[in-house]
């Protein structure tokens, strides 16, 4: 808009002299032709109402999926909240935080029965266990190798090594996340049977975290290195991010004052870029809390609770993975539906405070000089 | 106490750019030494040569030497040792936004690994006394965040942060010309009081403020060092025709 119209006033001051004043001379018949012109368009007021509606509607229908998730997820619910309420998300009935407590310290006690299709009673709590147990070994290992990635990137690498490499950090995320499942089958779950599991369990055994009783490979530790290899770029990529926002005098501060890289870029890049850089852990958490294809294949898919982490279990995506086509029963269902509405809110919330910090610390900031 | 700076056939590139060119000059220790010079001639470049901040950009390059008291800076030592005894102060204030007013100030003592908190506390006192600022921050030391002051207060924060190593020489590239001229006149005093006690080099493009402070200026021009002499000398009696073209504003 703005652009026409300056065309059109200089295309109307040229015109406007008198003739041999000025470099309208020469130009004067071409520029009054395109005068007539930009004047037949008139002002596409109407086509231009029309575009901004077509805008806002589309705007309107992401607010809309949204809305009618939530919506279907609630009503979906309905029967397995009225029935279970808050202790759907606690102990399942006839058992208490102490003997739960027991029941997952101890190997040989029994187990109890957290989810029943048969007799109808359900409790979340292996889940929960599940994607807070798998998300949580996922972050321990991802997050160093992550800043560590952008480290080198931001501020180690040789130029010409830098874009490609950026390039493949970026392209894992694109990765189809049962491909991951599939290659953690074949490659990673055989690896942590044969060589992983059995020397945790020789070195970290008498912690009880790492008994080694679970013959397949699978489990919340298997499940926790897939997740981190594929949480790694969304958190690299993003630390990176934050850290080449930070402004380059603050790099030079710190070198004025004779520190040596690796303090320059502790106190002048990471420690600047650390809100940012939890904003991009926190992003990390919600891909790992909703992931399904891959930890579906690899968790080992138990609905139970040990301490070791070499144990199977499931998450609140897995289970709903696994079990929503074989569900018959109506509460059974809706418990998966409950399920559901619960991961929905997480990972909306997670990523909200995510992208939150992210924006606030990469906001306006200047690309770094140099 | 300062020490003075010896510099011989300095030459520095960026890139192709062959930014300064047989650069020959004697800073006097304890004295302020202005350079004056249009924008692009090699100001920045040259102080950034002093404390080998020029090769942390990967495309420059240096020859020649510089001597800083009797220290071969280029063949004696590493970049980090010569940068702990050379204080910087930059054209744009950038104290550490995440740190508090006394962390600014303690960053190069803490960064180096000092951890004595009576001598800290007595360090970050004097180094901010002698920045002028400590009447306005002494209440919120360890409250208020370094990027919470104003930007004159910032600019002294950032003086006091590099006095507060003991440095014996001082690097100001243009530190006033993002101030207002309060700020400005409040930097320019500083100069003075400190000059008795460090060698000061100050880059300014305010020939008003080179004739305030310093009682050295050099005139650079396209990369090199047209003239080096006392400020009087230069501002009333230059001997070169492109000194005078200058101070007189005939260009620049
Ligand atoms: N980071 C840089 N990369 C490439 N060239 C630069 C860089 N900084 C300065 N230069 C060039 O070096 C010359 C001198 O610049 P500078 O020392 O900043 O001048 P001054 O401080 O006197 O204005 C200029 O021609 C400028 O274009
Ligand atoms: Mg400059």
């Amino acid at each position: 808009m703005t652009e026409i119209r300056i065309s059109q006033t200089q295309v109307l001051s040229e015109a406007g002299n008198p003739p041999g004043q000025g470099p309208a001379n020469g130009a004067q018949p071409e520029a009054s032709a395109i005068r007539t012109f930009l004047l037949s368009r008139g002002n596409s007021a109407g086509a231009d109402r029309v575009f901004q509606w077509l805008m806002v509607l589309c705007a309107l229908t992401i607010f809309g999926i949204v809305a009618l998730i939530a919506m279907q997820l609630v009503y979906g619910s309905q029967l397995s909240w009225h029935k279970f309420g808050f202790s759907f998300f606690a102990w399942p009935a006839g058992f208490t935080f102490a003997s739960i407590f027991k029941a997952v310290l101890d190997p040989n006690a029994a187990q109890p029965n957290y989810w029943d299709p048969v007799n109808g009673h359900f409790s979340a709590l292996p889940f929960i266990y599940g994607t807070l147990v798998s998300s949580f070994l996922a972050l321990l290992m991802a997050v160093p190798l992550a800043i560590g990635v952008a480290v080198f990137l931001t501020e180690m690498c040789p130029g010409a090594l830098r874009a490609p490499l950026a390039f493949i950090t970026e392209l894992l995320a694109a990765i189809p996340s049962v491909i991951y499942g599939l290659w953690a089958v074949f490659v990673l779950v055989p690896l942590m049977r044969e060589q992983v599991n059995p020397f945790l369990n020789k070195t970290l055994g008498w912690t009880g975290f790492f008994s080694d009783d679970n013959p397949t490979g699978l489990g919340f530790f298997s499940a926790g290195v897939i997740l981190a290899i594929m949480i790694l770029p969304i958190i690299s990529s993003l630390t990176r991010e934050v850290m080449l926002a930070v402004p380059h005098s603050q790099r030079e501060a710190v070198l004025a004052l004779g520190a040596t890289r690796w303090e320059m870029i502790r106190v002048g890049v990471l420690r600047n870029a650390r809100i940012g850089i939890v904003g991009a852990i926190i992003l990390g958490l919600g891909r790992a809390l909703g992931e399904t294809m891959a930890v579906t294949m690899v968790i080992g898919n138990s609905i139970e609770i040990h301490r070791s982490l070499l144990s199977n279990g499931n998450t609140m995506a897995s289970v709903i993975a696994n079990q929503f086509s074989e569900a018959s029963d109506n509460m059974h269902l809706s418990a998966l539906v409950e399920l559901g509405l619960a991961l929905f809110v997480v990972t909306i919330v997670v990523n909200a405070l995510a992208q939150l910090l992210v924006w606030a610390v990469t906001r306006g900031a200047p690309a770094r000089a140099s | 106490m300062g020490v003075g700076i010896e510099v011989t056939n300095l030459n520095a590139w960026y890139g192709t750019n062959h930014t300064l060119q047989d650069i020959n000059l004697n800073i006097p220790a304890n004295h302020a030494t202005a350079l004056i010079g249009p924008s692009g001639c090699g100001k920045s470049t040259f102080v950034r040569c002093l404390n080998r901040m020029h090769e942390t950009n990967p495309i420059a390059r240096v020859t020649g030497t510089v001597r800083i008291g009797d220290l071969d800076i280029y063949n004696d030592c590493k970049p980090v040792e010569i940068r702990r005894r050379v204080g910087m102060v930059f054209q744009r204030p950038n104290p550490f936004p995440t740190m508090s007013i006394y962390d600014n100030v303690a960053a190069g003592l803490k960064l180096n690994g000092y951890s004595n908190h009576h001598v800290l506390d007595e360090i970050v006192e004097r180094s901010l006394k002698n920045s002028a600022l400590w009447d306005e921050v002494k209440d919120d030391l360890k409250k208020k965040s370094g990027a919470s002051l104003s930007g004159g207060q910032q600019q002294r924060l950032c003086i006091a942060r590099a006095l507060a190593v003991d440095p014996e020489v001082l690097l100001m590239d243009e530190p006033a010309s993002a101030l207002d001229p309060v700020s400005t006149s409040k930097i320019e005093d500083l100069i003075f009081q400190l000059k008795s006690q460090y060698t000061i080099v100050i880059v300014t493009h305010n020939m008003q403020q080179a004739a305030r402070v310093a009682e050295k200026t050099g005139f650079f021009l396209n990369g090199r060092m047209v003239e080096f002499d006392s400020t009087h000398k230069i501002f009333t009696n230059p001997s070169d025709k492109r000194t005078e073209d200058y101070i007189t504003g005939r260009f620049g």
